[in-house]
Order: structure tokens, then C-alpha cells, then sequence
């Protein structure tokens, strides 16, 4: 064959490729861990509804995540759509990666803000302009032993922080001195920052300009906190330090343990079966009762990207994903708690006594500030606290010194807030 | 006039051949490595990905940042400490055990060169989650070891004291092995000859040791020493592992710092300044060394 015959097939079969290619589109869809192997099984359903549209999911590890998507937006090549987590929407939104979504929610017959729990809502959206849906939910509950609580002369769990104490006290006095009545990772911060909410704490005040943890509404909460390593309620263990929580768990080396929705899954199979009616569920205690018992709105959120070139069909996908009978599927396929307040009427999940207590929690949860430091400042928060769990520091010391680091973190977002209100002006 | 232009152009030659190595090292390098020094001394991060506008020049306050944040004097000590605690640690350890291998009455020696190799070849995400297990406060086989001597278990990784140690003993356990085989190579390239003398002089074995193994090891103990330091500035994965740098910091080292500054917080400016930072340090090091140790040939 000669070179004009070989050009002329090469335009020929460009030519079928394009007149094929011109009603499919293949939208490209991040998804990390769990969830990214398990979401591949509901995408037929999709594609068999949308003949159109195709989807290639590919599965991103949680500890690479973060980066992934950093690198892929610098250079371009960010997903049509992705799973994010909800703690990471105002970093992206800074950045400018992610496509608005309020016209498009205006729009919807699936999707509207009501039909979901509003402090997980509340994640995605920054000064008023949505930019994610949430996909799944995350909080934190107590998980606690019935058996051993009972034996302490406690039938339920108590709703105030005083009671909580009381109980512990007694549970501490029943287990002796190699057990604790609670696991607190030194490590995690959530339940420090969980206290911090219950009291009224914004975390961050002057729309997250400054930190607010050495002002008394936190220092309250981390005074409490504080006290129930000094008082010998809880080990101070990160959560390296145990190798086995479910082990120790069933031996009975603590009772009260706050943790999230995987671990409903986590306990069920790790647990000896004559165990499995010994441990349940409940809301977290508050300083003043059961109301203000507030946890953290985490999970993730599903997204468009702005570069992403087909954005009416990535819309598409999420308005499916969000449909209450396809998130009871993936509640199913990964124990993930649906976001919407019409999937939990479902019979599997409302039947769930272990997954009650998440619903109930859901009522009561708060988002960290929407700032794009927020997770880098957490981290700095257990570095303060630990200083004064292990190291003896003075509680308000620390919390100062805290305070100081925050503000400094946060020098950059001060001026970037400043030079945007003076060129507004 | 002639001699003048054959060396230039030999000079031309020599320039020649150099040249697809300098163009190599200049683009892998040292364009990198000025970039990053640039990046120093901005305060780049996730907002400046975002639009450039959002980069200030900031000179050199990123320095004047990290002399004043506590945490860097942290790492920087935690970083010492390793390094002088570890480094000559498994030097000693590498050139003993390469002693034990070569010496002619040893058995097995295949083997035991095999086993005490194989850690450095193993990667260390395996190696942590057993060691993690031998440290383990309750069930760990090192406190149940020190149990049988009635001594109280300690908890190595949790406890601020004891995880610097714990990784060291780690880190020495893990390397020891790649100096050891250094060291059999030194060993045996020393001329036997010398032994004989040595020994026809009435010379006894430590003697031998003195006089001959360690002049003529000369050499391979400044490599040994110079590499095994260089490596131990840079100490990330240990404690990326273990313990993420806790507990209270203690395992922090300034790599460890300067990835979580750049990489998981994005603030490069500032990262880039610590990458500096710890050049500068491991080069007035390497230069001591030189310094110090016997005159290599």
C-alpha cells in the first residue's frame, strides 16, 4: 500500500472513531478505598439507564488521596468526578477546582438541601454557594459494653458530661486499675474538638480568622478532657498503641469508645458471637444533657470539577448516586450511612438498633470551620493537646501556645480575605 | 603555538564528553535544586496553586520562621540524636559482625552473611509492622524478654523516652547488614602477607586488629562513616511508619517535617526552606568528617 493509501484509512477510521464517539461520553470518577471498589457494582445500573454515558471508576487510596488530586490539579487532569472529603471542600473551593452547584440543585427533582441532614449539608457549602452533594456520613457516637456498664450500676448510657464522670467512676472502680472506663486516642482529634463544640466553641472566630482555643468556651471542654487522662479514666494510648482495639474490647480493658460508623461493621465480625448483644451504640453525652451532645458532620462528598468537560452528565451520575434506594444499596455493599433523611426509612438500616444511634446523632452534628487550614490546624490541636496530656504543660499554656500557632497558620488567609474585600470595594 | 591549540582542544574533548553528564546533572539537579531555593523564598502554597497572584515574595522570613518554630528545633534535635546515636552504632555493629563472618574459624558463613544481610533487603513497611509487634507494651516479645529479668515493661513507641531508642534499634538492625558487606570487602582486600609479619613479629590478635585491619580498613571506615551519616541526616521512613512522629514529637525528624509541611499541608515555601535547612547541615557534617577521620589514600 501506498503512503496516500495509508493516510486516507488512517482518516477513515478517525472518521467511524469520531461519528461513534459523539454520543458516548466516559466520564472519569475518583473514588477512594472501600468505596471506590465498591461503587464500580452500581455504575451498570447507570450506563444501562444513560446509553450515552460511560463511567470509568478508578479507585484512589485514602492515604494517597489528598495528594492525587493536589498533583492532578496542577497539572490539569483532575476527574469529571470524585468522592471528597468533606473536610477538603474549602481547600479545593480556594483553589478554584470545583464546579458550583446551585443552579443545578435549583434545577434537580433528586436533589435539594432539605432532604438531607443539615449539618452534613452545611459541609458543602462556602458563603453560600454549594459545591459538593454528600455521598456518606460520618460521626462520632459511643460505642460502649452493656454488660459491664450494667455492672456498674448503670442500665443506660448518661446524657450529661457529670453523669458520664459518675459512671466512669464506677465502672473504673468494678474493672481495677489495668482498665480504663474509656479510649481516647491521644492521637485523634475529633473528640477534643467534638468537647470544643458541645461548649459552644467556634473553633475559629472572626470567619476563621483567628483561633478561639484558649477563649473559656474551649478551654472548658479541654479541661474536661484533660481530666479524664489525669484521673486515670482513660490510657494515654494514641491509637498505635493498641495493636488490637476489638481485642481489647472483648477482654473488657475499656468500655466506653468513641468512634464512627465503620466500626459498626468492624465489631460485628471482630467480635466473639456471644458478644454481639454485650455492645451497643449511643449519642454522644453533652455538657448539659442529651441537646448538647454534638459531634463532627465528616464524610465525603461528591464533586465536579471545573475542567471536567462533560458536566451535565457528571451531574447525572451524582443525582443517581444520591437516589435513597441506591444509597441503601451502598450502605449495604459498605456499611457507609446514607445522608439523605429518606433512605433511613428503609427497613435494613432502621431495623440496625447499632446504627440507631448514628441516626439520632445525626440530628446533632456541627462541621468543623469551613476553612481550607482546617485539617493541618486539628493536627496541630492533638500536637497542643498532647503536650499537656504527656508533657505537663499547663492546660491554658497550651492552649495559648496553640492559639498563637493557629494565627500564624492563618496569616495567609487573613490576607487573602483582606485584598478581596478591598478590590470588591 | 601548536601545543597551545591541541590543548584546546583537548580541553574541547574533555568538554565534549563531560557534556551529556553535566547536561544531565545540571537538568535533574541543579535546575531543581535552584528552583527550590527559589520556591524558599516564597510563601507558596495550596492558595498560590490556585493563581499565582496568591505567591508573595517573602526574602528570606521563611529562615527567620523556622528559627522560631518550635517544632523545628524539635526535629533538628531529634534528628542529632538519631544520627549520633545510631551512626556510630552501626558501624561498630557492621564491623564487627564482618569481623565474626571473616574470621577463619567461623562456620556457616554463607548463612550467616545471607541472614544478617537479608533485613537491609526487606522492605521496611514489612519489617515495621513486626517490630511494631516485638515493641508492643503488653504482648510484645521484647518486655516479655525483659519480664523474665524482672524488669517492668516498657512502652517502647508510646512512651517519649523510649521511641527514639526503639527506632534506633531498629534502624541499626535494619542497615547493619549493607556496611557489614562493605566492610568483608575492606576485610578481604587486605594483603595476608601483612597478618603473616604481624604474627612472625609476636604480634597477638588484637594487636593485629590494631596495627594492620584498622590502617588498612582506613578507607572503607571514612565511606562507611561518611555514607552511613549522610543517610541517617535524612531519617524519614522509620518514623513514618512506626510512629508518625509521635509521641510528643519525640520521632520527628527534619524530613519527616519538611514532608508534612510540603507535602501534606503544601506550604513549599516553607518546606523548601527546611530542605535547605538540612542540606547546609549535612554538608558542614560531611566536610567535619573528612576532617576528622584518618586520612584516606
Amino acid at each position: 500500500m501506498n503512503l496516500r493509501g495509508l493516510v486516507s484509512l488512517f482518516a477513515l477510521c478517525a472518521g467511524c472513531g469520531r461519528a461513534e464517539g459523539a454520543r458516548e461520553v466516559t466520564l472519569r470518577f475518583w473514588a477512594m478505598g472501600a468505596e471506590g471498589e465498591q461503587v464500580a457494582k452500581l455504575i451498570p445500573q447507570f450506563e444501562r439507564e444513560n446509553p450515552g454515558i460511560r463511567v470509568r471508576v478508578q479507585q484512589i487510596p485514602w492515604s494517597a488521596a489528598h495528594e492525587k488530586l493536589l498533583t492532578a490539579h496542577v497539572g490539569k487532569s483532575t476527574p469529571d468526578v470524585a468522592q471528597l472529603g468533606n473536610t477538603w471542600i474549602p481547600e479545593f473551593e480556594a483553589l478554584e477546582a470545583l464546579t458550583p452547584l446551585n443552579e443545578l440543585i435549583a434545577q434537580s427533582n433528586v436533589i435539594s438541601g432539605q432532604s438531607f441532614f443539615q449539618g452534613i449539608w452545611a459541609t458543602n457549602v462556602v458563603d453560600d454557594t454549594v459545591y459538593g452533594v454528600p455521598w456518606y456520613v460520618d460521626t462520632r457516637v459511643l460505642f460502649y459494653r452493656k454488660d459491664l456498664l450494667a455492672r456498674a450500676g448503670w442500665r443506660d448510657v448518661p446524657t450529661t458530661w457529670a453523669d458520664w464522670r459518675r459512671a466512669m467512676l464506677d465502672v473504673k472502680r468494678i474493672l481495677g486499675e489495668d482498665s480504663w472506663p474509656a479510649f481516647l486516642p491521644t492521637n485523634e482529634w475529633a473528640q477534643p474538638a467534638i468537647f470544643g463544640m458541645q461548649t459552644g466553641s467556634p473553633l475559629l472566630k472572626d470567619r476563621g480568622r483567628y483561633g478561639a482555643f484558649s477563649d473559656p468556651e474551649f478551654m472548658r471542654a479541654f479541661l474536661f478532657y484533660l481530666s479524664l487522662y489525669r484521673e486515670g479514666l482513660a490510657p494515654v494510648y494514641g491509637n498505635t498503641d493498641v495493636a488490637n482495639v476489638f481485642q481489647e474490647f472483648e477482654r473488657g480493658r475499656f468500655v466506653f469508645y468513641i468512634t464512627g460508623p465503620w466500626n459498626i461493621g468492624e465489631f460485628g465480625r471482630r467480635l466473639p458471637p456471644d458478644l454481639q448483644d454485650a455492645w451497643a451504640t449511643a449519642p454522644l453525652p453533652g455538657p448539659s444533657g442529651a441537646e448538647s451532645g454534638i459531634s463532627t458532620a465528616g464524610g465525603a462528598s461528591l464533586v465536579v470539577f471545573r475542567e471536567s468537560d462533560h458536566p451535565a452528565e457528571s451531574w447525572k451520575l451524582i443525582e443517581y448516586l444520591s437516589r435513597p434506594e441506591i444509597q441503601v444499596q451502598f450502605y449495604q455493599l459498605t456499611g457507609d450511612l446514607p445522608p439523605r433523611l429518606e433512605a433511613w426509612q428503609d427497613t435494613i438500616l432502621s431495623r440496625n438498633d447499632k446504627a440507631l444511634a448514628f441516626r439520632q446523632q445525626l440530628d446533632r452534628v456541627r462541621p468543623v470551620p469551613l476553612v481550607p487550614e482546617i485539617e493541618s490546624i486539628m493536627f496541630k490541636l492533638i500536637d497542643y493537646a498532647e503536650q499537656s496530656i504527656r508533657g505537663g504543660v499547663p492546660p491554658e499554656e497550651a492552649m495559648r501556645r496553640l492559639d498563637a500557632e493557629v494565627n500564624q497558620m492563618l496569616e495567609k488567609r487573613r490576607w487573602i480575605l483582606e485584598r478581596r474585600t478591598a478590590s470588591a470595594r | 603555538m601548536r601545543a597551545v591549540t591541541i590543548e584546546r582542544q583537548v580541553a574541547r574533548a574533555g568538554w565534549l564528553f563531560l557534556a551529556p553528564a553535566l547536561l544531565l546533572i545540571g537538568f535533574f539537579f541543579f535546575l531543581p535544586a535552584a528552583a527550590a531555593l527559589l520556591l524558599s523564598l516564597t510563601d507558596f502554597d495550596i492558595y498560590a496553586l490556585a493563581t499565582l497572584d496568591n505567591a508573595r515574595f517573602v526574602g528570606t522570613s521563611n529562615y527567620a520562621r523556622l528559627l522560631d518554630h518550635p517544632l523545628f528545633w524539635t526535629s533538628l534535635k531529634n534528628t542529632f540524636y538519631f544520627a549520633l546515636g545510631c551512626g556510630p552504632l552501626t558501624v561498630l555493629v557492621a564491623l564487627v559482625a564482618a569481623l565474626l563472618v571473616n574470621a577463619p574459624l567461623a562456620r556457616f558463613r554463607t548463612f550467616f552473611r545471607t541472614a544478617y544481610f537479608v533485613p537491609f533487603v526487606t522492605t521496611l513497611v514489612a519489617v515495621a509492622i513486626v517490630w511494631r509487634y516485638l515493641y508492643h507494651p503488653t504482648y510484645g516479645l521484647l518486655n516479655y524478654t525483659l519480664g523474665v529479668f524482672g524488669i517492668a515493661p516498657v512502652n517502647w513507641l508510646g512512651d517519649p523516652t523510649w521511641a527514639m531508642p526503639a527506632i534506633i534499634l531498629m534502624a541499626v538492625w535494619k542497615n547493619f547488614g549493607y556496611y557489614m558487606l562493605i566492610f568483608i570487602a575492606g576485610l578481604q582486600a587486605i594483603p595476608r602477607e601483612l597478618y603473616e609479619a604481624a604474627e612472625l613479629d609476636g604480634a597477638g590478635a588484637w594487636r593485629r586488629f590494631i596495627s594492620v585491619t584498622v590502617p588498612q580498613l582506613g578507607p572503607t571506615l571514612v565511606f562507611v562513616g561518611v555514607v552511613v551519616m549522610i543517610g541517617y541526616f535524612q531519617l524519614f521512613a522509620e518514623p513514618y511508619v512506626m510512629t508518625q512522629g509521635g509521641p510528643l514529637k519525640s520521632t520527628t525528624s527534619l524530613v519527616l517535617l519538611m514532608y508534612e509541611e510540603g507535602f501534606r499541608w503544601w506550604r513549599m515555601g516553607f518546606a523548601a526552606a527546611i530542605a535547605f535547612v538540612l542540606f547546609v547541615i549535612i554538608l558542614i557534617w560531611t566536610l567535619i568528617q573528612r576532617r576528622l577521620e584518618p586520612k584516606a589514600a
